[in-house]
């Protein structure tokens, strides 16, 4: 059935999307910014990812925790010199700081590593599949898409169960409060972008063999992962899982019915859609 | 009524004085593309800094302006002119089209929306074969020996001292209704909808209605920019017309010039595009990015060293110049 393998494509798409998308809704629910460089530090877990391969011969699959760090640590850096500096400036601002950011690191990709696309091609899944009756799947996609689902549900119960975690939503719905309860809100927030850092990290790690490589591989990410966060609601983890799957099954689906040219504008039209039924996202309050 | 003719008239005539001074091709392009993008931002400015109701979606009136004119001069060749006035009413029709919907949402999700809107028209247009889709547009070069008066009519120059002043009276149009709309009825009532919502409900404005009016008045503007950039640099292609980059630019520059203020995309414009072309031209050209990089650094070095320096600096500026201490404008608060 051609059905049956656009839904499992589109599912497995929806959720590399969510795990996007839940760093974004992290720094977003938390901080109240829009990180316009999320797309970015995507690209640069990609783009570790693809060194580690090339440089030591280390498999994307093994080289995932290196990529997580290493973005965890760009997003802590973020924080630290950029952010915590324009965070208390008056409406936009912070927001523009990530503008330049992205558009420094889209370049400074550029300048470094060149335009050209990159592939990882003989990566310990590539080229093996998996066959379910009448439906194939690329195990590159299989190992993503477990993947996103591991990390999901991590930074989930992690935001959820722990004491850092349940400190993070605390600075969230009010940070002075926050303060007065002697939680150290700079810490928290610095955690959170780096958290936000190390999901793309690893997204990048897990996309790095089935995805070209080259330094606006990470924009139209970011775009889709801003419609999925607004889709899911701000800050709400399991609204940026579900928005994921949504918007990988309409791509799939839209993409298949009325022509792939049109598969990002579907995918912009449901949430329009969407919105108008909960103009809050769909668990936002 | 505009209250500040005095300072408008003599930013005007400090402006259209600038080109005698140098008539470097390179002065006068950043020029142009400054008046064109401070006009966007005046326009961006009623919608966001007045209303209060932040838009990503510029780009999307800005090409629709844009190819109206190039696709009827290009299929046609009916004058720009023409295609500049419909471009403005079909993107004044979209954005109340596209509005009606998008006003109930609120902050952030409203910003997205539009931003979703733009993204699905670069889509349509990037299909679209009648405009060429993602190939782009060449707009067709009118006779080089073609008079004054015909090089008007089809708006193109030999030189760009035309442009100039093209530009500066579309700016200096839509400075002086920015102006006059900052102080009328409309300009209090989209500012009491900015403070509140809900509040300005309860008193008895309509906020749908006027966010409505300043929407189209806003698009239709942005629309009349994307007409004459269009022509100016005589091709276009939706992934240049509807990017990100071209709202992201509209935003920057107003909002680091003095958001809610209508000197502020002026002030904006005058730091952010001589920079850009500056880092371009030195730097640009070996398609490395470097150009680029620089700039996305400056501009991270300018929010984060001086987040209120350049408004500041500009609001205590124009206290002095006016020499009395004026309330209107002023910076509003996070969008949300």
């Amino acid at each position: 059935m051609v059905i049956g393998q656009i839904i499992a494509n589109g599912i497995l798409m929806g959720f590399i999307y969510a795990l996007v998308a839940v760093g974004l809704t992290l720094t977003w629910g938390v901080m109240d910014i829009i990180n316009f460089a999320h797309g970015e530090f995507l690209m640069i877990g990609m783009y570790t990812a693809f060194w580690m391969f090339t440089l030591f011969s280390v498999d994307p699959l093994a080289a995932l925790p290196v990529c997580t760090a290493a973005v965890f640590v760009l997003g802590v850096l973020t924080y630290t010199g950029i952010i915590k500096r324009v965070l208390n400036a008056a409406g936009l601002t912070a927001l523009l700081a990530t503008f330049g950011l992205s558009m420094f690191l889209k370049n400074f990709a550029q300048y470094l590593w060149s335009p050209n696309y990159r592939y990882i091609n003989n990566a310990l899944v590539s080229g093996k599949t998996v066959r379910l009756g009448s439906v194939v799947i690329g195990m590159p996609q299989i190992a993503a898409a477990v993947g996103s689902i591991i990390l999901t549900i991590v930074i989930m119960s992690f935001v959820d169960r722990t004491r850092t975690g349940k400190a993070i939503q605390a600075t969230a719905l009010n940070k002075n409060t926050a303060l007065l309860m002697g939680i150290n809100t700079n810490k928290m927030y610095a955690i959170t972008f780096g958290l936000s850092g190390a999901c793309v990290g690893a997204a990048g790690a897990l996309m790095a063999t089935f995805f070209p490589i080259y330094p606006a591989s990470g924009a139209l990410y970011s775009v889709i992962a801003f419609v999925i966060v607004a889709l899911g609601g701000f800050g709400n983890i399991k609204g940026a899982l579900f928005g994921g799957l949504i918007i990988g099954l309409t791509e799939a689906l839209g993409g298949f019915f009325l022509g792939t040219q049109f598969k990002y504008a579907i995918v912009f039209l449901i949430y329009l859609v969407v919105i108008q039924v909960r103009p809050k996202g769909l668990f936002g309050w | 009524m505009v209250k500040n003719k005095k300072t408008l008239i003599i930013l005007t005539a400090v402006l259209a004085l600038l080109p005698l001074i140098t008539q470097t091709k390179a002065v006068l392009n950043a020029f142009i593309l400054l008046l064109i993008f401070a006009t966007l931002g005046e326009a961006w400015n009623l919608i966001t800094g007045f209303a209060g109701q932040t838009s990503f979606g510029h780009a999307a009136f800005f090409g629709i302006g844009a190819y109206t004119s190039a696709v009827i001069f290009y299929r046609c060749g009916v004058t720009p002119w023409l295609g500049m006035i419909l471009g403005g009413i079909i993107a004044s029709v979209i954005a109340a089209v596209m509005s009606y919907p998008c006003f109930r949402l609120k902050g952030h999700y409203f910003a997205i929306a539009t931003l979703a809107v733009a993204e699905i028209i670069k889509q349509v247009f990037v299909s679209w074969s009648y405009v060429e889709g993602a190939t782009g547009i060449s707009i067709p070069i009118i006779h080089r020996s073609s008079g004054f008066g015909r090089r008007l009519f089809y708006l193109q120059f030999s030189d760009k001292l035309p442009w100039v002043y093209i530009c500066l009276a579309l700016f200096t149009a839509v400075i002086f209704l920015s102006s006059y709309l900052e102080n009328s009825k409309m300009g209090y009532y989209l500012k009491a909808i900015r403070e509140s919502h809900e509040v300005a409900e309860a008193i008895g404005i309509n906020p749908t209605n006027y966010k409505l009016y300043a929407m189209i008045i806003s698009a239709f503007i942005s629309a009349l920019c994307g007409s004459i950039y269009a022509q100016y640099i005589l091709y276009i292609d939706p992934f240049m017309m509807f990017s990100l980059d071209i709202s992201m630019k509209i935003v920057l520059l107003t909002v680091l010039g003095g958001i809610g203020n209508i000197y502020g995309p002026i002030i904006g414009a005058a730091i952010f595009i001589p920079l850009s072309e500056f880092t371009r031209i030195k730097l640009g050209g070996s398609g490395t990015g470097i150009d680029l990089m620089i700039y996305g650094l400056l501009i991270v070095l300018i929010t984060c060293f001086r987040p209120k320096g350049v408004i500041g600096i500009a609001e205590k500026a124009a206290e002095k110049f006016r020499g009395k201490k004026t309330g209107g404008g002023g910076s509003i608060e996070a969008a949300s």
